[in-house]
């Protein structure tokens, strides 16, 4: 069921089902765990579950734009830092030289990451970049 | 005549205000505020379900900028109904309190970046305020602060950091001199910020990759300098696109960290590329970009761009209206008031006022909590120097400015908890061994110029440590929860786990109290009076507890301590009922009833006894008589000396209040038509009461003297001693007795002169 905004905020109405990337929720992760080692920044990462979540709240509250952001952002929850660096700077003006490389990068988030919402984002840069000349070396 | 200029100018050239330069109105070279010859009409064609032109231009021309705004931010079932309706019918929505955010707020996403621009454009600076108080996503307002200094020195952005967190302030920002120290002083401001309590937002401003590393590691958990701009050219210019720039926010999101962006009038003229467009239609295009982005929200209102927008006619007007599109997009405001646009203290006082008043998500983004040579981002309009006079405003027209004044002792336990924290961070992990000589200069110093700490190119050593090592904000609650900083350690704790419901990554989201609060659990429901955010009597006896505030029982403890040597110096002796005499050297001094009974100094902090011997001495030297008479049926100067005069043989006689205010007044005067007036006792010297008695006695033998003038240099004397005179005068008008007769008095000065 989507959650709505009378839902929020999360951790406060549903802490049970706030949960980290190993399944550790809130009440899990406490300083004396933090000390033995048994939690780790690991466990503090968000998840795409929660991504999602916040997402059903951000449009109940009028907010699709937001929505549509969490929905991206779900889909990166995964995806290694290098790699979203990599993109990110792909995406700078002049960093492609070609809608293919572009076209390339949407192709390994869809079958790589299985994200879709991303790789159809990036295919909407490589059109307009084509159109804007934007594949032009910037010394 | 020979003169050539009047004075006046030189003058005013001698003000601050000289230093600002103004430029004038020009809109093809891009200095026009509101509206330009360049700007498009507003406009929207829709076929096929979707945008085909947008403010005149066709979908074939559209630019990167048209094309993500058509594509992500408008909504095409409310866009015929939106662009279709008059503007100024939608401006006076804006300011009517009946029409409800949330029908705006649906309006606003129809609409294109030259109708929203047109639509403020017909408010005045009072209208886009109040439409601003009411359009707010977040009913709470909060505010923001910079933590920085010039050396980039950890320990003090550690314990300013401690203390801007005490001052309420919801979000930190830093940055660095040197960039490669940017490491450093996150984990310096965030073990600073976790000392006191927990939920301050902590950013630290680096270079976009960076920035996101650091948020990963833990130390930050917001970053707001994700920079937009309004033409392609300048976008590009910053290296950046609407997607690149859009792929950064889900980016961020997705390692729950909170982000806004950032954009602002200005930016565009500075980088060059403004098409001759006004600031307000670019930050129009700004705007709807960013909600198209799906950014919470923005930091906007000049940032960078403040000085030169203040520079053109109607620029402080134009960066209130930029924040109100922001807002009635609906996205969180951190409401500019930051770079410091003027050298003239009256107008920073102006440019903050309407905010203060109306609230904001956060009212400056960036309030300086530093001294402005420590501010790494260039002084804020408000600063480390400013910050008490901001307090007050708060007091002054009980408005919720986000901060709360801080007692002088809390401040310094502060610090040094938050030195001791880091230094033991510090060498739990091995980055560095600060001395206590250190530590001590830094819990004094109000800005880097008083330290003798680590230096930047100490720091850069530290900051690539905690790079290269991989050190995290989980390896720092480890190290202060060894070193018994359990406090500490929780509050960070407390900060990362945010980041797993990803509640805070909502519009308008901050930390109250241990709590979430944003615009979806707090909404703005300001619909009048009543409604809306209202300051609570709680909340406003924090904002009424400033320093130093004066009280009755301050002033009697300070006049307590006063009788006891007065004491020692002259002595009262009722003598009966005092009579009127007919001997011509008789010059009577008529003192109020609690002059020297309870009340032992002028406001200008002199003694009674010696105003008196002065006084009587002066006119003695002239051969006549001083006689002392206390009234107890008036404390009035006025009639104190009117009442001296009929009783004096000389017709003449003199007034005088314990706070000073004396007059010299005639048998056959008006009350009010005295001879001379002392009315500004905080400046009256002790020669000025021998004056007094002198010309007393001189008008007393038949004489024209010369009046004695009080020199006053324009000192605000209502505003230093009003509060203290009226608490001294309400001790004297208790005193009084209606129909009480004079009373002699014999004094006798038992003590040396002073």
């Amino acid at each position: 069921m989507s959650r709505r905004r009378t839902d929020y905020p999360l951790a406060e109405t549903q802490p049970a089902h706030v949960r980290g990337p190993r399944g550790l929720s809130l009440e899990d992760i406490t300083l004396e765990r933090v000390l033995d080692g048994s939690v780790t920044m690991e466990d503090l990462r968000i998840t795409p579950d929660a991504l999602v979540a916040q997402g059903e709240i951000a449009r109940d509250a009028g907010r699709p734009t937001l929505a549509r952001n969490f929905a991206r952002a779900a889909e990166l929850v995964n995806v290694p830092q290098d790699v979203i660096m990599q993109v990110y700077e792909l995406l700078r003006p002049g960093r492609a030289r070609s809608r293919q490389q572009l076209l390339e990068a949407a192709r390994m988030f869809r079958e790589q990451y299985g994200a879709t919402r991303i790789a159809a984002f990036i295919e909407e840069a490589a059109d307009t970049y084509e159109e804007r000349g934007l594949f032009t070396f910037r010394f | 005549m020979s003169v050539n200029r009047w004075k006046r100018y030189a003058d005013w050239d001698e003000r601050p205000l000289r230093l600002d330069k103004f430029a004038a109105e020009d809109p093809a070279n891009g200095f026009s505020a509101f509206a330009s010859p360049a700007d498009p009409k507003p406009g929207i064609g829709i076929a096929g379900g979707r945008v085909v032109s947008l403010d005149g231009v066709l979908e074939r021309d559209f630019d990167m900028i048209d094309r993500f705004i058509a594509r992500h931010h408008i909504d095409i079932d409310v866009a015929p109904e939106a662009m279709a309706m008059d503007s100024r019918q939608v401006a006076r929505m804006l300011v009517d309190m009946n029409v409800p955010r949330e029908e705006l707020v649906r309006l606003a996403h129809g609409m294109t970046p030259a109708k929203l621009a047109e639509c403020v454009s017909h408010l005045n600076a009072l209208e886009i305020a109040f439409a601003y108080s009411k359009m707010r996503a977040r009913k709470t307002p909060g505010n923001q602060a910079h933590v920085t200094n010039a050396k980039d020195d950890p320990l003090q952005l550690a314990a300013d950091a401690a203390t801007a967190v005490a001052f309420g302030f919801d979000e930190i920002e830093t940055t660095m001199r040197v960039s490669r120290n940017a490491w450093s002083n996150a984990l310096a401001c965030a073990v600073g910020a976790a000392v006191g309590r927990w939920g301050t937002l902590f950013q630290c401003s680096s270079e976009e990759a960076e920035e996101l590393r650091i948020g990963m590691a833990g130390f930050t958990s917001y970053a707001e300098t994700v920079s937009v701009y309004g033409t392609e050219k300048s976008f590009t210019d910053g290296d950046d696109t609407p997607w690149s720039k859009a792929f950064l926010a889900a980016a961020y999101a997705s390692r729950g960290i909170k982000m806004r962006c950032t954009s602002g009038a200005g930016s565009e003229l500075l980088m060059g590329f403004h098409e001759a467009k006004s600031l307000l239609y670019l930050e129009a295009r700004c705007l709807c970009l960013q909600r198209g982005m799906g950014v919470q929200g923005t930091q906007n209102g000049g940032i960078d761009g403040a000085p030169v927008t203040a520079t053109v006619p109607g620029g402080f007007r134009e960066l209130m209206a930029e924040n109100l599109i922001a807002v009635w997009l609906d996205l969180e405001c951190a409401s500019g008031n930051d770079a410091r646009a003027t050298e003239s203290e009256i107008r920073v006082g102006a440019k903050i006022m309407p905010y203060l008043v109306a609230g904001s998500d956060l009212i400056c983004s960036g309030f300086g909590s530093i001294l402005k040579y420590d501010n790494s981002f260039n002084p804020s309009l408000l600063n480390g120097e400013e910050l008490e006079d901001y307090l007050v405003l708060q007091r002054d027209f009980e408005a919720d400015g986000g901060l709360t004044p801080l007692p002088e002792e809390k401040a310094m336990d502060l610090r040094r908890r938050a030195l001791d924290a880091l230094s033991a961070v510090f060498q739990e992990l091995g980055l560095a061994d600060p001395t206590e000589a250190m530590k001590q200069s830094v819990a004094a110093a109000s800005g880097s110029d008083d330290t003798q700490s680590f230096m930047p190119r100490d720091v850069a050593f530290i900051s690539e440590a905690i790079k290269e090592r991989g050190i995290t904000l989980i390896d720092v609650i480890k190290a202060l929860a060894r070193r018994g900083f359990t406090e500490e350690a929780e509050n960070l704790l407390h900060l990362l786990k945010l980041r797993l419901s990803g509640d805070y990554l909502q519009t308008s989201a901050m930390i109250r109290n241990g709590r979430i609060v944003s615009a979806v659990n707090d909404p703005n429901d300001y619909l009048g009076p009543g409604s809306g955010y209202r300051v609570s009597e709680e909340r406003r006896q924090e904002l009424n507890a400033i320093r130093d505030v004066l009280d009755q029982k301050e002033v009697l403890r300070s006049e307590a301590m006063h009788e006891r040597e007065e004491g020692t110096r002259i002595a009262y002796a009722a003598a009966g009922v005092a009579r009127e005499s007919d001997d011509p050297k008789d010059v009577v001094i008529g003192i109020s009833p609690a002059f020297g009974l309870k009340l032992f100094q002028t406001t200008a902090g002199h003694r009674l006894s010696d105003v008196l011997r002065e006084l009587t001495e002066a006119i003695r030297a002239r051969g006549l008589l001083p006689r002392i008479v206390r009234f107890r049926h008036t404390a009035d100067t006025s009639f104190l000396g009117l009442s001296a005069a009929r009783l004096a043989g000389s017709g003449v006689g003199i007034g005088i209040q314990a706070k000073g205010t004396a007059v010299i007044h005639q048998r056959d005067r008006l009350p009010h038509n005295n001879l001379e007036l002392f009315s500004n006792a905080p400046i009256t010297r002790l020669l000025h009461y021998r004056g007094l008695g002198a010309n007393a006695a001189a008008y007393a033998l038949g004489e024209m003297p010369e009046p004695v003038v009080v020199p006053q240099r324009g000192e605000a004397m209502g505003s230093r001693y009003h509060a203290r005179t009226a608490m001294i005068y309400a001790i004297e008008t208790a005193l009084t007795e209606e129909g009480a007769a004079p009373e002699a008095v014999t004094v006798t000065f038992t003590g040396g002169r002073s």
